[in-house]
C-alpha cells in the first residue's frame, strides 16, 4: 500500500512538535524516520497510524485521504504493551480472527521466528524486557499487516537480538512486501534496513534531508558505502558540533 | 525436526515445572502451619487466662462467662438446631444484599465509567449520597418497607453498593491508555474494547471493591437485625442482652467473626484465581 503525507503538522497546546512534513512512500518501500529524540518522530508515526487524528494536513493511504485507523496497519510500539492478563500465546493471537486452532498454529510459527518457542504459557510479568518486546513483534507480524509502523522497536534489545530481529523483519518483508515506516535513532539500523532514510531535525521537527540507499540486500553492516552515508547523516544532524 | 525438538523441550520443561511446583507447595504448606501456630499462640494464652480468671470468680459470670460456657452455649444451640437457623438467615440476608448491591454497582459503575454524559449526570449525586452514613437510611427504609426482609436486604445492598461502585469507576478510569491503543490498532470496536481490554484491566479494582463491600455487608446485617428481627445472629445479640445472657452475645459475636472471615476467604480465593497474572507479592 502506498502512503503519502501532505503538509502534516502537529501542535500540542500551542507547541508545534512537527511541521510541514511531506512524504511519498511507495508500496513495499521501507522508509526510516531518523532524528534525535524529541524531534517528533513518534508523533508523526501516531498520525500515520490514525491513533492520533488531531494533526493538520492530509495523510493518504492508497490514494485515499483518511484519519481512521486502517485495519491492515500494524504498529510496534516503543514498549511491548502486552496485555498482562494474557499469556504469551494469547497475546500473539490477540489480533487474529478465526478458529482457535488456526490462530494458535500461526502464532506458534511466529513465536518460533522470534525465538520464543517453549515460552507460550508464560505471563508478561515472567518475561524479560527483550522477550516481551519479541512477543510484541510477533503479535504485530502475525497479522501480516500491509503497512507496518515501528517506533524504535529494537532500541531496548541487546545487540545480538537486535540484529537477529532486523534480519527477521527483512525476511517477513520479503514474503509480504509490507510498506514499512521505521522510526529510529540508530543510524546503523536505518542504513541496514531502509530503502530511504528521512532525517528530521529541530524543534518543531522538519525534514532536513532524504537519502536513498541503493545498496542491494542483504547488506553488509560494515560496508564502506554505508559508512559514507552515515557520516553524511551525522553531518546533517550536526552532532559533531555538539560533541566538540 | 525443529518442531519435535520444541515439543520435547516443552515436555521436559513441563516436568521440571511440575516438580518445582510440588516443592513450592510443600514449602508453602510448612509456612502455613508455622504461621497458624505462631498466630494462634497469643490468643490461646489469653483464652487460657480468661478461663482461669472466670473459674476463680475474678470475672462475674453474669458479665463475662468463661470460654467453656460460651462453647457450651454454641454446642447447645447446634444440638437443638436453632444455631443453623440463625446462621442461615443472616448469611442469606448478606448474600442477597451483596448480590443486589454488586449488580447495581456494576451497572451504574460501568455506565458512569464508559459514558461521560452519564458520569456528569449521576456521579455528583452518587458522591453526595455517599457522604450520608448509610445507617442513617434505616428508619426511612423501615418506614417504607416495614420490618421484614425487604428493608433489611435493601440496607445491606446500599452498604455494599458504594465501595463496589467507587472501585469499579476508578478501575475503569485508570485503565492504561496504552493498552487501549493496542486494541484500537487491531480494529476493536467499543464493545470489544470493553470486553477484551477494559474489563480484564479493571478486574483487580472490582475485586477489591467486592471485598470491602462484603465487609460492609456484614456490618449492615448486624444493624438491620438489631433494629428488629426474630431470627439471625444480630437477633441473638439483642436476645442475649434482654435475657441477660452474655454467653449468647459473645457466642453470636464469635459466629459473626467466623462466617465473616470464611466469606472473605472465598472472595480472596476467587481473587487469587482470577488475578494470578498480576505482578505483585503474593499475600
Ligand atoms: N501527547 C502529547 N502532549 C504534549 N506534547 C507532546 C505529546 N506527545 C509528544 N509531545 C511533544 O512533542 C515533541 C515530539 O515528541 P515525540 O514525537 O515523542 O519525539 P520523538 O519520538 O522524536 O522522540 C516533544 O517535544 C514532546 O514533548
Ligand atoms: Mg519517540
Amino acid at each position: 500500500m502506498s502512503l503519502a503525507l501532505r503538509n502534516v503538522s502537529r501542535t500540542f497546546n500551542n507547541v508545534t512538535a512537527v511541521q510541514n512534513i511531506n512524504l511519498d512512500i511507495k508500496p513495499g518501500e521501507i522508509v526510516g524516520l531518523l532524528g534525535t529524540s524529541g524531534c517528533g518522530k513518534s508523533t508523526l508515526l501516531r498520525a500515520i497510524s490514525g491513533l492520533d487524528n488531531e494533526y493538520d494536513g492530509e495523510i493518504e493511504i492508497n490514494g485515499q485521504v483518511t484519519k481512521e485507523i486502517h485495519d491492515t496497519t500494524g504498529f510496534i510500539f516503543q514498549e511491548p504493551r502486552l496485555l498482562p492478563w494474557l499469556n504469551v500465546l494469547d497475546n500473539v493471537t490477540f489480533g487474529l480472527n478465526g478458529k482457535r486452532n488456526d490462530k494458535e498454529h500461526r502464532a506458534i510459527e511466529y513465536l518460533e521466528s522470534v525465538g520464543l518457542i517453549g515460552k507460550e504459557k508464560l505471563y508478561p510479568r515472567e518475561l524479560s524486557g527483550g522477550m516481551a518486546q519479541r512477543v510484541a513483534i510477533a503479535r504485530a507480524l502475525v497479522t501480516s499487516p500491509e503497512i507496518l509502523l515501528l517506533d524504535e522497536p529494537f532500541s531496548a534489545l541487546d545487540a545480538f537480538t537486535k540484529m537477529q530481529l532486523q534480519d527477521l523483519l527483512l525476511d517477513i518483508w520479503k514474503i509480504y512486501q509490507s510498506t514499512i515506516v521505521l522510526v529510529t535513532h540508530d543510524i546503523d539500523e536505518a542504513l541496514f534496513l531502509c530503502d530511504r532514510v528521512v532525517v528530521l531535525r529541530g524543534q518543531p521537527g522538519e525534514v532536513a534531508t532524504e537519502i536513498t540507499i541503493k545498496e542491494e540486500r542483504p547488506r553488509n553492516r560494515g560496508s564502506e558505502h554505508l559508512a559514507r552515508i552515515k557520516s553524511e547523516i551525522l553531518d546533517c544532524l550536526d552532532l559533531s558540533g555538539t560533541k566538540s | 525436526m525443529a518442531k519435535n525438538q520444541g515439543e520435547l523441550t516443552a515436555v521436559l520443561v513441563g516436568k521440571k515445572k511440575e516438580q518445582r511446583r510440588l516443592e513450592r507447595k510443600a514449602a508453602a504448606k510448612n509456612g502455613v502451619w508455622q504461621n497458624i501456630v505462631l498466630g494462634s499462640l497469643i490468643p490461646a494464652i489469653l483464652i487460657l487466662i480468661w478461663e482461669l480468671l472466670s473459674r476463680v470468680g475474678f470475672f462475674p459470670s453474669y458479665q463475662l462467662p468463661a470460654p467453656t460456657v460460651i462453647l457450651e452455649k454454641i454446642v447447645e444451640m447446634a444440638r437443638d438446631g436453632s444455631l443453623f437457623g440463625h446462621i442461615g438467615i443472616t448469611t442469606y440476608r448478606v448474600f442477597v444484599g451483596f448480590i443486589l448491591g454488586t449488580i447495581a454497582a456494576v451497572v451504574l459503575g460501568a455506565l458512569v465509567g464508559f459514558y461521560q454524559k452519564v458520569e456528569q449526570l449521576f456521579d455528583p449525586m452518587i458522591q453526595a449520597f455517599r457522604s450520608i452514613p448509610s445507617l442513617a437510611w434505616v428508619p426511612l427504609f423501615i418506614l417504607w418497607m416495614g420490618i421484614g426482609e425487604p428493608s433489611k436486604i435493601t440496607m445491606i445492598a446500599v452498604g455494599v453498593f458504594f465501595p463496589v461502585y467507587l472501585n469499579i469507576v476508578s478501575g475503569i478510569f485508570s485503565v492504561d491508555r496504552k493498552l487501549i491503543e493496542v486494541g484500537k490498532m487491531y480494529g476493536l470496536n467499543s464493545f470489544q474494547l470493553v470486553r477484551r481490554i477494559i474489563l480484564p484491566a479493571s478486574l483487580p479494582s472490582f475485586l477489591v471493591g467486592m471485598r470491602s463491600g462484603l465487609g460492609l455487608g456484614w456490618m449492615f446485617v448486624v444493624a438491620a437485625e438489631l433494629m428488629g428481627a426474630s431470627q439471625g445472629l444480630g437477633f441473638l445479640l439483642v436476645f442475649g442482652q434482654n435475657m441477660a445472657q452474655p454467653e449468647t452475645i459473645i457466642a453470636s459475636i464469635i459466629l459473626f467473626a467466623i462466617i465473616g472471615k470464611l466469606s472473605d476467604w472465598v472472595l480472596k480465593k476467587i481473587e487469587l484465581r482470577s488475578l494470578h497474572w498480576q505482578d505483585r507479592v503474593v499475600k
